[in-house]
Parts: C-alpha cells; sequence; structure tokens
C-alpha cells in the first residue's frame, strides 16, 4: 500500500499507534524514547520512518497520528516531508497529522524560514508544533503533548475527536489568517 | 534582513486604530504584525532597488570598497545627536587614550597619538525616513608637520539604518536607531569602541550572524547583479555537521554560469521572489547532487562570495565592486 489511510485496519485494543516521519534519526529516536517513559493509560506504540511511503511487506499495527518531523537547520528534511506528504491520504488530515518543527531556537543555523513550514502547515490544515528537541526539558513536555494528542487520535479520551481537536487548535490563531 | 510586504490596507486600518496610542501599544502592535503576518501571496518580494543610489557620492563611500567588516547588531541610541558629533570626537579620544594608557590593551610601538573624528554619511540609507548613518574613525596623529597631516586610518567603523521602517515605528523621539554596525580594525579598539558607546547612549552591541536562509538570498540577489566583467569565480562554502570534525565543501562555479542560471529563473524585473531564490539554490544543489551523491541541502551553507560582494554566516562581509548602473 503506498498510500496511508487511516480506516485501512482495525483497531488494536488499548492500543494507540504514532508515527514520526523525518530525517533526523536521534533527535526522533530521543523523542520516541520521552514518549515511551510517560504514563499512559493506552499501550503506546511509537513507529520511526525515514520518509514515505513506508515498506508494505510489513505487519504493522493501524497508525493514529503521524508527525512530520522539520528540522528548520536543514532544507532537506524540509524536502523530504514535502515529498512524504504525497504518500498520505486526504482522510488523514482531519486531525490525524502534525507538524513539529525543531531548530527555531538557533536562528544562526536555521536554512529554513519560519514562515516556509507556517505555509505548510496551513495548507494541509494540520497543527504546526514548535519545539527544540536538542532541549531535554522542551523534548519531555513536547513528548506528553504528544501523548495526550495521540490518545486523543485514537479514540481514547471520551468527548473528544481528532477532529474536534483540531478545531480547538485552531480557533486560537487570528482570525485573519484564515483566508488563506 | 527580511521584510515583507504589508498590504496598504491593513497597515492603515491599523494606524488609524493607534494614533493616540503610548510607544508600548505602538510596539506591541508592531511585534504582533511581524509574527502574525502571513503574506498572501505565495511567494515573499523584496524590492531589488534601493533609494540610496540618488545621494551616495561615490568619492565618499569608497572606503567602503575592499575591506572587511564585521557585523554587530545595535539597539536604539539614547539622547544621541548629529549635533555633538565634535564633542563625541573628544571625549572618544580621551576614552581611548585613557583606556590605552591603562594598559589594557597594550601593543609595543604603539603611537598614542591618536585622532578620532565623527562624520555623517550622507546618502547611506533606505528610505528617508531612516536617520543619516554616521561614521568613525580613528586616525593615527603624525607627529612630523611635513607629513600629511590626517595620519593613517587604523580603525573605521559605521552605523546606519536601512530600510528600518519596522523599527523606526516603535521608537520613541529620544532613541535613534541605527541597528547596523559595521567594523573594520583591530578587535582591541572595536572593543573600545563598543564599550564607550555602551556607557555613553545607554546601548548594547552584540555580533550578528547571517544565517544559511539569508545567505542563499544574498546569494541569489548578488548574482542578480549586471555586471560589465566578472572579477571573480562565485563561490558557495558550505558546512557538513559529522563528528568529530566538520567537513566543508567548497562550490566555485563561473560567475556567467551563475548569472546565466539566474536569468533563467528570474521572472519579473526588479522584485526578488521567495520561490525564485529557492530554485536557484535547489539547481546549484542538485547539479552537485548529480555528481557527487551529496544532498547540499542537508548541510550548513556558511559562505558566500560572488564578484559584488562576499558574506560569512560568523557576520563578516566584504564588498568587492562598485556597480556602475
Amino acid at each position: 500500500m503506498s498510500v496511508l489511510r487511516p480506516q485501512d485496519q482495525l483497531p488494536g485494543l488499548n492500543a494507540a499507534t504514532i508515527l514520526l516521519v523525518g530525517k533526523e534519526d536521534a533527535l526522533l529516536q530521543q523523542l520516541a524514547d520521552s514518549m515511551l517513559k510517560e504514563d499512559c493509560a493506552s499501550s503506546l506504540k511509537v513507529h520511526l520512518a525515514h520518509s514515505l511511503p513506508l515498506p508494505s511487506d510489513v505487519n504493522r499495527p493501524r497508525i493514529d497520528l503521524i508527525v512530520f518531523v522539520i528540522n528548520l537547520h536543514s532544507k532537506y528534511s524540509l524536502q523530504n516531508v514535502e515529498e512524504s506528504l504525497r504518500h498520505v491520504d486526504t482522510t488523514f488530515f482531519l486531525g490525524k497529522v502534525g507538524f513539529l518543527v525543531t531548530g527555531a531556537g538557533r536562528d544562526s543555523h536555521c536554512s529554513v524560514h519560519r514562515n516556509t513550514v507556517l505555509k505548510l502547515a496551513r495548507a494541509y490544515r494540520s497543527p504546526l508544533l514548535f519545539c527544540d528537541l536538542e532541549v531535554e526539558g522542551f523534548r519531555v513536555s513536547m513528548a506528553q503533548r504528544l501523548v495526550r494528542m495521540l490518545q486523543v487520535c485514537a479514540g481514547h479520551v471520551p468527548g473528544v475527536s481528532a477532529l474536534s481537536l483540531l478545531s480547538l487548535l485552531r480557533s486560537s490563531e487570528s482570525p485573519c489568517l484564515e483566508d488563506l | 534582513m527580511d521584510s515583507y510586504d504589508i498590504p496598504e490596507s491593513t497597515s492603515s486600518r491599523l494606524k488609524d486604530h493607534f494614533i493616540g496610542a503610548t510607544p508600548l501599544q505602538k510596539r506591541l502592535e508592531s511585534v504582533r504584525k511581524l509574527t502574525s503576518f502571513v503574506p498572501p501571496s505565495p511567494q515573499r518580494k523584496i524590492p531589488q532597488c534601493s533609494q540610496l543610489q540618488e545621494d551616495v557620492d561615490p568619492q565618499k563611500v569608497a572606503f567602503l570598497l575592499h575591506k572587511q567588516w564585521t557585523l554587530y547588531s545595535l539597539t536604539p541610541l539614547y539622547k544621541f545627536s548629529y549635533t555633538n558629533l565634535r564633542e563625541y570626537s573628544k571625549f572618544l579620544s580621551a576614552f581611548i587614550v585613557a583606556e590605552k594608557q591603562k594598559g589594557l590593551a597594550v601593543e609595543v610601538g604603539e603611537d598614542l597619538n591618536i585622532k578620532v573624528i565623527f562624520s555623517t554619511l550622507l546618502g547611506m540609507k533606505g528610505t528617508q525616513r531612516d536617520p543619516d548613518a554616521f561614521l568613525v574613525q580613528i586616525l593615527s596623529k603624525s607627529h612630523l608637520p611635513s607629513e600629511n597631516r590626517e595620519g593613517k586610518v587604523l580603525w573605521t567603523g559605521w552605523f546606519c539604518c536601512i530600510f528600518g521602517d519596522n523599527l523606526l515605528e516603535t521608537v520613541s523621539e529620544d532613541f535613534t536607531c541605527l541597528p547596523l554596525f559595521l567594523a573594520n580594525g583591530a578587535e582591541t579598539n572595536t572593543a573600545l569602541i563598543g564599550t564607550w558607546f555602551q556607557k555613553t547612549f545607554d546601548c548594547h552591541f552584540s555580533p550578528l550572524a547571517i544565517n544559511a536562509f539569508n545567505l542563499s538570498w544574498m546569494a541569489a540577489m548578488w548574482t542578480a547583479c549586471r555586471m560589465d566583467h566578472y572579477v571573480a569565480t562565485t563561490e558557495f562554502l558550505w558546512s557538513v555537521p559529522c563528528g568529530p570534525q566538520s567537513l566543508d565543501i567548497a562550490y566555485a562555479i563561473h560567475s556567467e554560469d551563475a548569472k546565466a542560471l539566474w536569468d533563467s529563473v528570474h521572472k519579473a524585473p526588479g522584485e526578488v521572489t521567495q520561490e525564485e531564490v529557492d530554485l536557484f539554490m535547489d539547481c546549484l544543489c542538485s547539479h552537485f547532487h548529480r555528481h557527487f551523491k551529496i544532498h547540499l541541502s542537508a548541510t550548513r551553507l556558511v559562505r558566500v562570495s560572488t564578484s559584488v560582494a562576499s558574506a560569512h554566516t560568523n557576520g563578516k562581509i566584504k564588498v568587492s565592486l562598485n556597480k556602475s548602473s
């Protein structure tokens, strides 16, 4: 299957799976470790991938949330994410996709402007999170946030769905930007 | 460095609302405009031509060329006045002589008879609103009356503000906003001048680093300059972040080829868009990838050198050629 679809498989019992896509191996691994350390009622699974499409011969559980990780220091990571986005079904973008941007703290090393990722996130109507994954404190709090988002997207939080979370996240932006 | 095309209707609507605003409100509004604004068109545009070409006297700014300038970012100067330049010269001379005699900056055989000159640089500004640039020079006074009285220039520094509209809105009347400081000369002198300015005008200097994003814009815009003849190749230096030592990749191309590439990418005259800059750099990177299978986009651009000017990420620039057209 070259395109990821959210409803391709049945959900596992009490399982929540997140897919982190990005070229930054070390940072993704550290983020995954921080997420797995979190206290969570659901059984978490974290999948890491360099890019999409994922190899089709592997047996994997249903993916509840995809987070694309972009490093502002490297245009290559942005190009990789833009390429991978083409292999995601549109129904995923109803709250089950997020963008995580790292590296904004060190402006002197940035090759990609913040506005570029802002426009990308707005084009895909998905939440954009900024976090310096190299700093442990920020990474831990971002891991907590991602775990909560994942629980919502897996349907483990009663009364909140991925789509309602998405509209909650979006209403905090100023209204004049919505007509993009 | 980057500026946005703020649509006229939005800015005028906000300005009307803030006619009687305090400086703090103005500052908050300006910050909000900068952070929340996303331009409606897909590209960001920066005007290519600047107004300063009319006022500049070529002889006076000839000293700017062929020198390496170190860039610093400067906070607004408090109660700086263009009419007091002579007093500033005297105070700064006295300060430097006193500091050097304290033994803080000791060099063997140094001539302590120095003179400091402050002068305004007319025309070094982007728009009429920008405050005038001024120049500080440290000259060594010669002992012999037969020699040229001016002496040798030991250190040069100049302060300027180019297209500082966003900043000028938030600054109150007591402050002069000249955010860019360029220095050429001994580092000890730069530190002394910096200390004096910080004490006298309550400002703060910080070294200005140029990130890879801005360097790629500089490369594109300098390549776009039409030249009669090219004296140097266009060079890029990329730093590969790999432990334990970092690798450097130097990529040199003929300036005519770079210009040809830019011309094929560039559309509207007088305007440079983000897409064109990205395409220009992507072409160079994909050419490199085809030959060496290395993704330059995963590395960091640290230096750009063209026939017009060169810039390094640590804030050192050099303008090589005075474009006549």
